[in-house]
């Protein structure tokens, strides 16, 4: 890791301005991405500016009856929220997912939102990567791909973002608030990270100063029965090969609300809207959960190693709904 | 060059480290606590794990600097029934691993005595299933897996848990 | 033949009576006292309070921090080296490339009559040369003051290659394999009657190709050598399975008198085969301190371990097994291709398992290997029965189900009454108990023979069984014991410690051996001062160094003893050793007797110490010669019961048995460990460990803990072992060892039991979900 200056943000302002006017700055959260990366050499900043010491660290009521949750807040502590637990539990259940209580204990949730591809291509300076590299390559297209997205994905990168938690808030509808050095903007989540097209190194919309201060959720009844289910190559401590948020509100039989999303699959958390136009109104059942994957994964592009997410994807939001609509765990 | 201060096992320590020296190097290289192992430096394995401000975390990707006014506990600064445990129900085998497991013991008892839920369950009673789950960011290639789960429950169990 | 359900009662009463032997023999010679106790580990408070020091945690003042620069290309020739930046770094002190450093000697050539030249990792010499062989081999070393500043430096290192074609990839090179020629102790084939055609005859058959991945050990120790130089004397600290081997390996190569180099081991953070050799990381340090007369500390980074250190070999694997009606075994046919490296690496035996596990008038095993320009790969636990052991084991499951006769009584009709090749008996081979006493404890019966019948819940259960096989090694040991004019004991040899409770098993029987509390044995290891211990690899050290132990205190007792006789008054005048019982502190015959230590005072000595050198030599031509007699090795049967989401496919290992024969138990604790830990490895070996190398580059694409999945605590269930606990009469204590045999067959119980559980039979490992959807 190269020499950085440090500098501790004390308030808003400060650090927005400090990173906006220099290119080579960039934010510090928990660092539990940002210092592995620049470890390895991939992210290269001559400063960092630290904001956990700003007040973004409470999760608190909006009058509409939704949550904001500080940008601050830990993984750790947003998981273990009642109200979390409680109005939205697959965000918890998302967030315990991932990676190890210790991780969860240092990660914020604005890096959680801005954590970074693990393709192991992106991970070695050694390989072509046209994320890390622009104009580099992509080793992953005929290499091991297994991990890689079969959505959204373009010829110049097929990783995906790893996130747990995104793909919960994906399916939330949340919006994020971020702070810049001309004022205050709300982007909702499923436009805040972008597909790669031919520039697989922008990753989201932020622009450079950016800072994420907040997340808010809205007011969502059918979040209450909401479940996240992770598929990964062991029981814990290990990146989603699929996962699936989703939250289901069945009456007599027929589907009434319907928020699906999809991690594992794609270059940013999945809002599996196309499902959920097919869940709509249509009965709960077995049948009809899988015509509403189907239709999510029509435009699937698997590759030799990766092609058989499309069926666990299936599998696994079938699964899911099933255990939504049946209230019966596995 | 930044100055910090850390409580660390109870003493104030003052040092100067350049920024991107991590945490867990500052506890080995410059204060000499070869306690905290480092098996990764990439946050995979938890062999660094410490606690701070009573809080397991990974201390490889934790940057000193960030820790500044922080209390850290290592190992060398750990004197629980924890410990006895491991030996009695031989909770590891090279030792390299320990110095994270009974950290992150410690850690987990606490979040769990505050009420942290885990990906198994939101309930309550500390079950195997739960110690394995909590216990799951701290790799042990010797595989004494079995033997930590029962000094942890050995030990959370006479805590009246 | 017996027919296991009918015979299990029979063979309880085998079970039985075993342990009553054994308490018989207790009681007779009245000195088994410790050895069999599940007695805590003597190092247990130094590795719970932090204070264990391993080999990276030595300060020195001075001490110079050094880091490697890994090439990217898998096999050229450097033009240019470009360290103008990274020597620009503030703390750098220099950094070594071919260039400008003086070369090691080469390192030696492998000769069977000097065992530690089979310690190279590989056959290249370091920055001796402008050739690179593989994608991260070591091409510069960077030495700074501050680890941080010599990692960055090493960054910034830009080496120029003009690159040569370069075979790497295993899969496409598999086909053009040569036949891999045996040596001395390791045959690479057999052929006993006409395998081919009794298979092509067979009234029930099986004929599978299976692939395993390479793997990596992953101690979660990263190699780290802390090097110093005082002249020509030389001072290491590092973490090796193979002290006495290392510091001659070192001596040559820097050209230095082997007493003049130190190797110092006392903790070793796990092992697995991989700290046996000696590799980059260890040479390049001493190297370092020696250009730069510096104290210097190589600590490899996880990296740094996958593209220096060996890892275990991919295969493919044939196993094509013919029967006849009843399930007998009338041929079996076993052939495996394996890879090494054109630097170096250790063929495997693959189908060495094959040889002992099934009677079949025709058998036919073959191993080949290809070479490539990768890393050598190198011994990794159970080299060879490991992997091997997935792939018979599997086969014969599917031959289980292709005659539709249970798994465990097809195996019951194949045991051999001997070696299936050699005709040589079996020191030892309770596996007909071993699964009696298994299936009794797991349920067997429970097991509805049909494939995904059984549910629990959603989850499809399935149950496998494999059976487990290690041969036995032995090395030897050159052990000292001391007793002290207070009663206390040293037992001194340089064995390693990397988990296995070295120490504290040795203490057991030097206790035991002098009669003596437990508590006043000292055992030193780890230290090649000391005398010479055996390597530890092959689950040999245990048993060979508790020959040496046993030597050694009868010796002591013996000069004990003597001077005793001539003590004017002594109680034991006259006596003779046979005659007498060693126990609380001293030598007694019947009530009269006499304590160490009052023997010590009375004689005006402080101390009398005695030695068993150990003769390497004259073991191997017994060795040799007990080869023609006897098949040693330990055995067990392995039971898992999986359990298996019906929709994604996910499987998790719910339950585990393990019930082995591996001789004499020593420390009922840390045996049950060791046997558990290879178990573990074992389940990750069949559902998710696997080293990707890259086959168009070479390079390994996951070299890291979050990416290569070693099981975490919540894929483990409780693993239940049973040791059957029957001495081999064959050996000293009756041990055999219990380092590896565990992980043989447990891929292949999880490959059955997934079998039994969804009807798919996953031929390569891992068994990852997206193989069963
Ligand atoms: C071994 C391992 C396993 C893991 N497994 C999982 C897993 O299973 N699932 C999962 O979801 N995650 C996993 N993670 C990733 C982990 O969740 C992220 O590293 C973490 O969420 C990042 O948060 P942080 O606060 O530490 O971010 P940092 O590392 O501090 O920052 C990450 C990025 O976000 C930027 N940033 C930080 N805060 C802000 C802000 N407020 N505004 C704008 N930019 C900001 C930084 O500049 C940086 O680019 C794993 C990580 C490791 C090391
Ligand atoms: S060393 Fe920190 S997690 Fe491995
Ligand atoms: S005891 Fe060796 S890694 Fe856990």
């Amino acid at each position: 890791m190269r020499s950085f200056a440090y500098v501790k943000a004390a308030d808003v302002e400060e650090a927005v301005r400090a990173v906006a006017a220099d290119p080579g700055a960039k934010f510090l959260g928990g660092g539990t991405n940002l210092v592995d990366l620049m470890r390895e050499g991939i992210e290269r900043p001559d400063t960092v500016v630290d904001v956990t010491g700003l007040p973004f660290d409470t999760v608190d009521e909006l009058p509409d009856g939704g949550l904001r949750i500080g940008a601050l807040v830990r993984n750790s502590a947003l998981a273990a929220d009642r109200r979390v637990r409680t109005r939205y539990p697959m965000l918890s259940q998302a967030l315990l997912s991932g990676a190890s209580a210790q991780l969860r204990n240092m990660a914020t949730v604005g890096g959680n939102l801005l954590q970074r591809t693990r393709c192991p291509y992106f991970y070695d300076a050694a390989s072509a990567c046209n994320k890390r590299e622009p104009g580099s390559g992509c080793d992953a297209l005929d290499g091991f791909n297994r991990s890689c997205a079969i959505l959204g994905v373009s010829e110049s990168c097929i990783a995906t973002h790893p996130s747990d938690m995104c793909v919960a808030l994906a399916a939330l509808d949340a919006v994020v608030e971020v702070r810049g050095v001309d004022g205050v903007r709300r982007v909702p989540l499923t436009d805040f990270h972008r597909l790669p097209g031919d520039t697989p190194e922008i990753e989201t919309t932020l622009a450079a100063g950016e800072l994420v201060t907040a997340v808010e959720l809205p007011p969502l009844p059918v979040a209450a029965n909401s479940r996240y289910r992770k598929v990964r190559d062991r029981a814990s401590y290990a990146f989603a090969l699929v996962s699936v948020a989703a939250a289901l509100e069945v009456r007599d039989g027929m589907v009434t609300q319907a928020r699906l999303a999809l991690g594992g699959v794609a270059p940013k958390p999945w809002r599996a809207r196309e499902a959920e136009r097919v869940l709509q109104g249509g009965p709960a059942d077995e049948a009809a959960f899988r015509r509403a994957a189907e239709a999510e994964l029509a435009g699937a592009t698997g590759r030799q190693g990766n092609a058989f997410k499309a069926g666990l994807a299936r599998a696994t939001i079938v699964a899911t709904l099933r255990e939504l609509s049946t209230g019966e765990a596995r | 060059m930044t100055e910090i201060r850390m409580k660390v096992n109870g003493d104030v320590e003052a040092l100067d480290v350049e920024p991107r020296v991590s945490l867990l190097d500052a506890l080995r290289e410059r204060l000499g606590l070869m306690g905290p192992k480092k098996g990764c430096d990439q946050g995979a394995c938890g062999a660094c794990t410490v606690l701070a401000d009573g809080m397991r975390i990974n201390s490889c990707l934790a940057l000193a600097v960030q820790y500044d006014g922080s209390e850290i506990t290592t190992i060398e600064g750990v004197t629980h029934p924890l410990q006895e445990a491991f030996v009695r129900h031989d909770g590891f085998q090279c030792g390299y691993c320990t110095s994270g497991q009974i950290c992150s013991a410690i850690g987990m008892l606490a979040e769990h005595e505050a009420g942290m839920p885990s990906a198994v369950a939101d309930a309550s009673p500390l079950t195997e299933a739960e110690v394995r789950e909590r216990m799951s960011g701290n790799l042990c290639r010797c595989g004494a897996y079995n033997g930590i789960v029962d000094a942890i429950m050995d030990v959370a169990g006479k805590d009246g848990r | 033949m017996g027919v296991t359900h009918d015979t299990r009662a029979g063979q309880g009463e085998v079970r039985a009576m075993s342990v009553s032997q054994a308490e018989a023999t207790e009681r007779a010679t009245g000195t088994e006292k410790y050895v069999g106790r599940a007695v805590d580990r003597v190092d247990g408070p130094a590795k719970t309070t932090g204070r264990a020091r391993f080999a990276a945690e030595h300060p020195y003042p001075g001490l110079a921090h050094a880091a490697l620069v890994h090439a990217t290309v898998a096999r050229a020739r450097i033009t240019a080296i470009d360290t103008e930046a990274a020597r620009a770094v503030p703390g750098v002190i220099d950094v070594l490339t071919h260039e400008n450093t003086p070369p090691m000697k080469p390192p030696p050539k492998v000769s069977f009559l000097d065992l530690s030249t089979l310690v190279s990792g590989t056959t290249v010499n370091y920055l001796a040369t402008d050739e690179v062989h593989w994608n991260g081999q070591p091409v510069a070393v960077v030495v700074a003051e501050t680890p941080e500043a010599a990692r960055h430096a090493a960054s910034l290192v830009r080496p120029s290659y003009a690159e040569l074609p370069a075979t790497v990839d295993f899969s496409a090179e598999e086909p053009r394999a040569v036949p891999q020629k045996g040596n001395l102790i390791a045959e690479a084939e057999a052929d006993k009657g006409d395998a081919q055609a009794a298979l092509a005859a067979a009234a029930h058959s099986v004929d599978l190709t299976f692939s395993t991945p390479p793997h990596n050990h992953n101690a979660i120790e990263p190699h780290a050598t802390t090097a110093v130089w005082e002249g020509d004397r030389l001072t290491v600290h590092e973490g090796t399975q193979s002290i006495a081997w290392t510091r001659r390996h070192l001596a040559k190569r820097f050209g230095v008198p082997e007493q003049d180099v130190r190797v110092l081991s006392p903790y070793v953070g796990g092992g697995f085969g991989g700290k046996g050799s000696v590799w980059a990381g260890t040479l390049l340090a001493v190297l370092a301190a020696r250009v730069t007369n510096r104290p210097v500390r190589l600590a490899l980074t996880r990296e740094g371990v996958y593209h220096t250190v060996g890892g275990r070999t991919p295969s493919t694997q044939r196993v094509a097994l013919g029967a006849d009606e009843q399930g007998r075994l009338t041929a079996l046919i076993h052939t495996s291709v394996s890879r090494v490296a054109r630097t170096g690496g250790m063929p495997e035996g693959i189908t060495a398992g094959s040889r002992h596990l099934y009677a079949s008038p025709n058998i036919h095993l073959r191993q080949s290997i290809t070479r490539l320009d990768l890393l050598a790969n190198t011994f990794m636990r159970a080299p060879g029965e490991a992997i091997g052991t997935f792939a018979l084991e599997s086969a014969m499951d599917e031959l289980a189900w292709e005659t539709g006769i249970d798994p465990i009584e097809l195996r019951m009709r194949n045991e051999p009454e001997r070696a299936p090749i050699g005709g040589q008996r079996f020191s030892n081979r309770l596996l007909r108990e071993a699964y009696a006493v298994g299936a009794e404890r797991f349920g067997w019966r429970e097991r509805d023979p049909r494939a995904g019948a059984m549910r629990d819940g959603r989850w499809l259960v399935g149950m496998g069984v494999a059976t487990a096989y290690h041969p036995q090694m032995r090395f030897s040991a050159h052990v000292k014991v001391r007793m002290s004019a207070d009663g206390q004991v040293v037992v001194r040899c340089g064995l390693q410690e990397m988990g296995m409770g070295t120490a504290t098993a040795q203490a057991q029987i030097a206790a035991d051996e002098l009669g003596v509390p437990l508590e006043s044995v000292r055992v030193e290891i780890g230290d090649s001062d000391l005398p010479q211990g055996p390597g530890a690899g092959g689950s040999n050290q245990t048993a060979s160094a508790a020959a040496g132990v046993i030597e050694a205190s009868a010796k002591l007792k013996r000069a004990l003893l003597a001077l005793a006789r001539r003590a004017p008054g002594s109680p034991l005048r006259g006596r003779r050793l046979e005659e007498l019982e060693a126990r609380d502190g001293g030598l007694y015959h019947g009530g009269r007797g006499q304590t160490y230590a009052e023997i010590l005072a009375a004689a005006g000595r402080d101390h009398v110490e005695a030695e068993s050198k150990g003769n390497m030599l004259g073991l191997l031509v017994r060795t040799m010669n007990d080869r023609r007699k006897w098949v040693k090795a330990a055995i067990g049967a392995q039971f898992c019961e999986v359990r298996v989401d019906p929709d994604t496919m996910e499987v998790r290992v719910s339950r585990w048995l393990g019930v082995f024969d591996v001789g004499r138990v020593i420390n009922a604790r840390t045996a049950a460990s060791q046997l558990r830990g290879g178990i573990v490895m074992g389940i990750g070996m069949a559902l998710s460990e696997q080293t990707l190398v890259d086959g168009r580059s070479g390079r390994i694409v996951n070299p890291s803990l979050a990416e290569y999945h070693l099981p975490v605590q919540a894929d483990i269930p409780r693993i239940d072992v049973h040791c059957l606990d029957e001495p081999d009469p064959t050996t000293p204590l009756g041990l055999i060892g219990v380092g590896e045999v565990s992980i043989t067959g447990a891929a292949a119980a999880v490959a059955n039991a997934v079998r039994h559980a969804t009807g798919k039979r996953v031929l390569d490992l891992p068994i990852t979900l997206d193989k069963l959807l």
